[in-house]
């Protein structure tokens, strides 16, 4: 929807600028007439009009389960949003191992982890280990790695130990568990002691999982952030991109000092 | 009912049973002649050393570390406590409560006169049997409750209990908080579930010592304590009660702790255990001397206590590709249970597990996800089957992760699986909301409901894809235990034949925690559990 200039976008259900959203969730009180009366007052206050309970049903004795619909007024001027973005080239396992051979006169040393109480291994192993996701080779394949898969329930300590013995190049962290945000505050302790140890500006470091992104790696303090559905080959290539960037113009090291 | 329609090679099952049986002999042999450091808190804790001292640390965690520091353990943790019986004339618990309050000291450890720790062990033996039959006493117990009020739904409640077998339907809970898993559970009774597990917090596995008391925080799940278990069993039983039909209750003997934890489960009335001969090595990185020792003690536990076991087979496919790697399944199964045998499990309290992960952009993966579940059935036709849902291939959209639940339950009712552990359409998301188990329970009772006979009607193509990849399985399992066999179990799992995880007989955690059984070695607790104890 253009206005003024502006590109304006609101849900959409059937009808362009319509604001149809559909909503589900629990109220902690018995199935009745109350509590479905206290469900659409509820939405009411999410700024949503128009709202039909399309079911309201006991979940146990003392809990409602519903859905909704309803129609938010609210819109979104996408221009304006700030939405960063993973920098790399699209680069298949011989492009990337063409182009580390050629850039640099080394492998390039990776080490991996899982650390604190973070036992599941799947993402990093899905990057990491030969097999790789999705059909794309983990980055142990690629002749222009040396890699460090250092496993689950990893203490920072000997992540960063590890990280300065083998003279790492990028550093992937994995973080799975994410409750009670328990998954951010681990990333940030790892940031800090990399930064600590003196490494911050030698080493790329990556952070993944199923509840990362972009946005939230840069805000914790990290090169970048990869979610699900990563393919090793992305990250690869970011590496060397990222490698390559600070090479040029080491002054933009870390992205913390921009 | 029966599923011995499904056509299966009888002779490559004998094969496959004789060479795990070959397979378990051997490692078998290595666990007669060693214990471990938590084999010996156990027999400690089975004599009410069950309080904890400076820091939190269990009494029974301080005097099993000293015995192995003076190189005393050989002996058994019972010899030790006959001594100290002999020479202050104290009982057990007197010893543990005067241990926790002023902490060790030399004198515990200095050698008494032969005569007098004999009558003491004497003493220590009767305490022991007299736990023992403690442990069964609750068994029963347990079992008369589940006997009057029954397993499943209530008749004329639901689908009709005679027709055709209906999975159990299990779910978790993991909000790390007891008082928040309860609350969790009863909901979830309420609205179906015939079993919960409560999932152990991730870093338990690796502690070599439990916890004591309710806990409150967790990471992915809620710490196994003997209070926790009681607070859930407690409210189960409240709401079995009101429901009119037994609530059945999950946790894990895995990890550094299984021989306690499976104390604990007995001594709380739990009703299945998860409890792997394999996984503590392969995916925590636990030293296989130790999970196999241990793993032994723990089943012989639940044997006495009734407590069925759940094996995890179903993670081989979370690190592996279920349509390259189930055969590494199977033949886990078999060794699974070739283990569990001797440690005087019954067929009917030896669960095994598998899953359902195939790749849903392969063609026909339902039809090859129903001859696995087919297959599974029919070769371990008096065990219960723990059936695993997708997780690896959830996606993000959960209409869609719903609907692959579905397929899920599909198979599980169409092929006879006994426990279903029930699918959450939010996997990749975050742990079950309360609503995320509330609609996981109404997919199952639908499909469950609506697919209620299809196992018995249909009769499967004699050379279909269903059959076909049943064959295919049991044959690729049959080679992996030839070749399993010729190497031995230890280095099989060394050159990474399971899981495609690679792991040294000297490596991994714990291992410094195995120790050879000594001349003179005692453990009234194991003499109970194998049937040589002293009625008195």
């Amino acid at each position: 929807m253009k206005k003024d200039g502006a590109n304006i976008v609101k849900a959409y259900g059937d009808r362009l600028g319509d604001g149809a959203v559909q909503l589900s969730f629990t109220l902690p009180m018995a199935c009745s007439a109350r509590a479905r009366e206290a469900a659409i007052c509820y939405a009411q206050h999410m700024g949503l009009k128009n709202i039909n309970v399309a079911t309201a049903e006991p979940a146990g004795d003392s809990h409602t389960f519903l859905v909704l619909y309803g129609h938010s007024n609210l819109s979104i001027d996408v221009d304006l949003l700030e939405v960063p973005e993973v920098r790399a080239t699209e680069r298949s396992m011989h492009e990337v191992d063409d182009l580390i051979a050629r850039e640099f006169d080394r492998p390039l040393v990776l080490v991996g982890a899982c650390t604190g109480t973070d036992a599941h291994t799947v993402g990093i192993d899905a990057i990491l280990n030969m097999k790789g996701y999705a059909g794309d080779y983990g980055l142990e394949c690629y002749a222009g790695f040396e890699v460090y898969n250092m496993g689950g329930q990893v203490c920072v300590e000997e992540f960063v130990a590890r990280a300065r013995s083998v003279g790492a190049d990028a550093l992937l962290l994995s973080k799975v568990v994410t409750q009670r945000g328990v998954h951010k505050k681990d990333a940030t302790s790892v940031v800090a002691a990399i930064q600590e140890a003196g490494l911050r500006e030698r080493v790329v470091v990556i952070l993944g999982g199923p509840r990362v992104d972009h946005k939230l790696a840069l805000e914790l303090g990290f090169d970048a952030g990869f979610g699900r559905g990563t393919r090793p080959s992305q990250v690869a290539s970011f590496i060397v991109d990222e490698l390559m960037r600070r090479r040029v113009d080491p002054a933009v090291a870390s992205p913390t000092e921009e | 009912m029966s599923w011995s329609g499904f056509p299966v090679d009888a002779e490559q099952v004998r094969v496959a049973r004789a060479l795990a049986q070959r397979i378990a002999a051997e490692v078998l042999r290595f666990i007669s002649s060693h214990t471990t450091v938590s084999i010996e808190r156990t027999v400690l804790r089975a004599l009410g050393f069950d309080s904890v001292g400076a820091r939190a640390t269990p009494v029974a965690n301080l005097v099993v570390d000293e015995l192995l520091r003076r190189g005393l353990l050989g002996a058994g943790a019972a010899s030790w406590l006959a001594q100290v019986m002999s020479r202050t004339d104290q009982t057990p618990r007197e010893i543990c409560a005067r241990i926790a309050m002023s902490g060790l000291h030399a004198g515990l450890f200095s050698p008494v006169e032969q005569g007098g720790a004999d009558k003491a062990r004497d003493a220590v033996s009767e305490l022991t049997a007299r736990a023992a039959l403690e442990l069964g006493a609750r068994a029963e117990q347990r079992d008369a409750l589940k006997g009057e009020l029954g397993v499943g739904p209530r008749p004329g409640v639901g689908p009709r209990p005679e027709v055709g077998p209906r999975p159990l339907k299990y779910v978790i809970v993991a909000t790390g908080d007891i008082h928040d898993d309860v609350l969790q559970a009863v909901a979830a009774a309420q609205a179906g579930a015939d079993i919960i597990a409560v999932i152990r917090s991730t870093a338990q596995s690796l502690l070599d010592y439990v916890p004591k008391g309710a806990t409150r925080e967790g990471f992915g799940g809620t710490y196994a304590t003997q209070e926790n278990f009681r607070i859930m069993r407690e409210a189960l039983d409240q709401e079995s009660q009101r429901l009119g039909r037994y609530i059945g209750l999950t946790n894990y003997s895995s990890g550094l702790c299984m021989p306690e934890i499976a104390l604990m489960g007995a001594i709380e009335r739990l009703d299945y255990l998860l409890n792997d001969a394999m996984y503590g090595i392969l995916f925590r990185d636990i030293n296989m001397k130790r999970t196999f020792v241990d793993q032994y003690f723990s089943r012989r536990i639940c044997a006495l206590a009734r407590i069925g076991i759940m094996t995890g087979e179903d993670n081989y496919l979370t690190t592996a590709p279920a349509l390259t790697a189930f055969h590494t399944v199977v033949a886990s199964q078999f060794i699974n249970e070739a283990f569990a045998r001797p440690a005087g499990l019954p067929p009917s309290l030896i669960g095994l597990g598998h899953a359902f992960q195939i790749d849903p952009a392969v063609d026909d993966s339902l039809l090859l996800e129903l001859g696995q579940a087919l297959l599974v059935r029919t070769l371990f036709p008096d065990s219960p089957i723990k059936y695993m849902p997708p997780t690896k291939h959830m996606p993000g959209d959960i209409f869609m992760g719903y609907l692959l639940d579905g397929m899920f339950n599909l198979v599980g009712v169409a092929s006879g699986q006994s426990v279903q552990l029930l699918g959450m359409h939010t996997e990749s998301i975050h742990n079950p909301f309360l609503m995320d188990r509330f609609l996981s329970l109404k997919n199952a009772d639908y499909v469950f409901c609506a697919a209620r006979s299809l196992g018995q009607e249909v009769r499967w193509a004699p050379d279909g894809k269903v059959v076909r990849r049943a064959r295919e399985v049991l044959e690729l399992a049959v080679a992996l235990l030839e070749q399993v066999a010729q190497k031995g179990l230890m280095t099989a799992i060394s050159e990474g034949l399971f899981a495609d995880v690679k792991r040294s007989p000297d490596g991994g955690k714990g291992l410094g925690g195995v120790v050879a059984r000594g001349e003179g070695y005692f453990n009234p607790l194991l003499d109970q559990l194998e049937g040589r104890g002293d009625p008195r």
